[in-house]
C-alpha cells in the first residue's frame, strides 16, 4: 500500500468527528464529508444513520454516488427539518467564511444589502447551529476563509448563541472544523478557534500563515493521525475507487 | 347533474391572466427540482410586475429576477445544485436590482408556511436566533415563552400567499394530484398557505387512474386545495420531474452560461427559448436536444 494522501487524511479526520455520535443522522454536505461519514459508519460508529443525500436512509454503506442500496427509511426534506428541530443529527457543512468565534457564512460576501459576491443564501445553517451538532469542512484553507469576522452570520458560533439567550445556546454545539491543513474546534479562550492537529507534512506556522485570524495553539499540537490500513482499503477500494476525493483535495 | 366535482382544467394563459401585479406568489418544488416552470415562463411573457416571490429557489427565481418581475424575494437559498450558484440571482443581488430581499433559514421558511397554513400570524422556533437572518430582517420579532422555561424564540411570521404555483406528476381534472418522485417537497404546504393554488401536471388522468398503480399515500393534493389544473407535459423542464424525467443538465449548462455571459449572450438565449409561448419553448428544447446529441 502506497503512502496515504492528504485527501485520505482528511477523510479519516472527518470520520473521527463522527466517531462518538452514536445512533444519530449523520448529514454530510459535499464530497469529503460524505466520504468521511461513510468511513465512520464502516469503522468506529456502525450505528450512524446515513442517507443518499436525497430522500432515503440507507441500510448499507455504498460507494460515493452509487445508486442502489438497501433502504431503511424515508427522509424527504420536510422530515429533515423535523429531525433538525428534534436534535438527533450531526451535520457537516461547507463554509465560505468561518471566523475566530466559530461563526460561518454561506450567504454573501460584502455588504448584505448589495453583496460583492452573492453565495447560496443561509440555507439551513441558522437552524442547524442552534438545534444540533454542527461541523464544517474547508477544502482550501486560506486567509479569505478563516477571517476575523464573517460578513454574514449564517451558522451561529457559541458566543453569538450565548448572547442570543438560552433558547439559542442550549443545543449549540460546534464540534469540529476540518480543513485541508488541520483540525480545529472552538474550545480556545472565550470559545474561539483552537488548532487540535496539523495534517502530516503541515507545520503550525503554515496553518497560522494561511489564516486571516488568530487561532489558539496549545503548547503541543498533535499531528492528525494517518488512516489505518483498513481505512485506506475502504477509501480506495470500496467508497471512492474513482478517486473523486482528489477533485476536492488534490494529491 | 352527474354528481362529480367540477372540472378545473385551464390553459396556461388563463392561469396567468388571473394573476395581478403586486401579488405574493409562492412557487413549489425545491431548488432545481419539480418547479412549475411552464407557469413561470408564462409569467415572464406577461406584463405582470412588482411581484413578491416566495420560493426555495432555483431557476424560477433566477428567471423572474433577471426579467425584473420581482419587487420582494423571500428565499432561504437559490441554487441549481449541479451548478451551485444561480447566475441570474447572483447577478441581480450583486447589481442590487431586487428592491427587497428576505433571506430566511430553510426551516424558518417552512415554519412561515405552516403558520400561514394554520391561519396564525407566527409560529415560534429556535432557528434564526443569533444569526444575521434576524439582523438583516429587523422586522422579524422574538417571542418569550409564557411557561416556566421563559425562553425567547423567533416568532417566524406567516408567509401568507395570494397564489401558489406547483407542478406534480399526475392529477385528475378536479385537482387531486400525486407526486411519483422521491420527495413531496412542500407543495401541499404552499397550497394551504395560499388563497388560490394552480397546479400544473405532466398528465391529467381520470380519478380512478390516480391510484390504479400508485399507492394512495402518494396523493399529495386534494381538490379542495386546488383552483386550477393545467396539463403541461415537460412543464417542469429543465428541473427534475422524477420519474417522468430528470434534470436536463445540458440545457441547464446552456442556461447558466448565457446567464453568466454578456448581455448579448442572454438576449440570444431569451430570443431562442423564451420569446414564444410554451409550445415554442418545447419545440426549441427539442431542437436543442437534437443539436446537443
Amino acid at each position: 500500500m502506497s503512502e496515504c494522501t492528504r485527501a485520505d487524511v482528511c477523510a479519516a479526520a472527518i470520520a473521527d468527528a463522527f466517531a462518538d455520535d452514536g445512533e444519530i443522522f449523520a448529514s454530510p454536505m459535499g464530497l469529503l464529508p460524505m466520504l468521511g461519514v461513510r468511513l465512520a459508519k464502516l469503522t468506529a460508529n456502525p450505528d450512524l444513520v446515513i442517507s443518499d443525500g436525497e430522500s432515503l436512509f440507507l441500510a448499507g454503506v455504498p460507494p460515493l454516488f452509487a445508486k442502489a442500496d438497501v433502504v431503511e427509511g424515508w427522509i424527504p426534506f420536510r422530515r429533515v427539518f423535523d429531525v433538525v428541530a428534534n436534535g438527533p443529527r450531526h451535520v457537516m457543512m461547507g463554509a465560505t467564511q468561518v471566523d475566530r468565534h466559530g461563526n460561518q457564512n454561506i450567504s454573501a460576501i460584502g455588504d448584505f444589502a448589495k453583496p460583492t459576491r452573492q453565495l447560496l443564501g443561509s440555507r439551513g445553517a441558522p437552524g442547524n447551529t442552534v438545534n444540533n451538532r454542527t461541523s464544517y469542512w474547508v477544502p482550501r484553507h486560506s486567509p479569505r476563509v478563516f477571517v476575523e469576522r464573517v460578513d454574514v452570520v449564517s451558522g451561529v458560533g457559541p458566543a453569538r448563541a450565548r448572547e442570543a439567550g438560552p433558547a439559542a445556546a442550549r443545543f449549540n454545539d460546534i464540534h469540529r472544523i476540518v480543513s485541508n491543513l488541520g483540525v480545529f474546534d472552538v474550545r480556545g479562550p472565550d470559545d474561539t478557534l483552537r488548532l487540535l492537529s496539523v495534517h502530516p507534512g503541515v507545520t503550525v506556522d503554515e496553518v497560522l500563515e494561511a489564516s486571516g485570524c488568530a487561532i489558539h495553539v496549545d503548547a503541543d499540537t498533535a499531528t492528525t493521525r494517518e488512516p489505518t490500513l483498513e481505512e485506506l482499503v475502504l477509501i480506495r477500494e470500496v467508497l471512492d475507487p474513482k478517486g473523486l476525493r482528489f477533485k476536492e483535495v488534490p494529491q | 347533474m352527474n354528481g362529480t366535482p367540477r372540472d378545473k382544467r385551464m390553459s396556461i394563459d388563463e392561469v396567468v391572466g388571473s394573476l395581478a401585479s403586486g401579488m405574493t406568489i409562492g412557487i413549489g418544488g425545491w431548488g432545481p427540482r419539480r418547479k412549475p416552470m411552464a407557469l413561470v415562463r408564462a409569467i415572464l411573457r406577461s406584463d405582470l410586475t412588482d411581484l413578491t416571490i416566495v420560493s426555495w429557489g432555483g431557476a424560477d427565481v433566477g428567471l423572474l429576477v433577471r426579467a425584473g418581475k420581482v419587487r420582494r424575494l423571500v428565499y432561504a437559498f437559490v441554487s441549481l445544485d449541479s451548478i451551485p450558484l444561480e447566475p441570474n440571482f447572483q447577478r441581480a443581488r450583486q447589481a442590487g436590482t431586487i428592491p427587497e430581499v428576505v433571506e430566511l433559514d430553510e426551516g424558518m421558511f417552512q415554519t412561515g408556511l405552516r403558520a400561514a397554513a394554520q391561519r396564525l400570524p407566527f409560529l415560534p422556533m429556535r432557528a434564526g436566533l443569533g444569526s444575521d437572518v434576524l439582523v438583516n430582517n429587523p422586522w422579524i420579532e422574538t417571542v418569550t415563552s409564557p411557561y416556566e422555561d421563559g425562553e425567547t424564540f423567533v416568532a417566524v411570521p406567516a408567509l401568507r400567499l395570494d397564489v401558489a404555483l406547483v407542478h406534480l406528476n399526475r392529477a385528475d381534472c378536479h385537482g387531486n394530484a400525486t407526486y411519483l418522485g422521491p420527495d413531496p417537497y412542500f407543495d401541499d404546504l404552499f397550497a394551504m398557505a395560499a388563497d388560490r393554488t394552480y397546479l400544473s401536471v405532466e398528465q391529467v388522468v381520470d380519478t380512478a387512474g390516480l391510484t390504479v398503480d400508485t399507492p394512495v399515500q402518494r396523493l399529495l393534493l386534494s381538490r379542495m386545495l386546488v383552483d386550477g389544473v393545467v396539463e403541461t407535459p415537460n412543464g417542469a423542464h429543465f428541473t427534475t420531474c422524477t420519474p417522468d424525467y430528470e434534470r436536463d443538465e445540458k440545457f441547464q449548462k446552456a442556461y447558466a452560461a448565457a446567464a453568466s455571459g454578456s448581455d448579448e449572450d442572454w438576449a440570444a438565449f431569451e430570443q431562442r427559448f423564451l420569446a414564444g409561448d410554451e409550445d415554442a419553448y418545447q419545440a426549441a428544447v427539442r431542437t436543442f436536444a437534437e443539436e446537443a446529441r
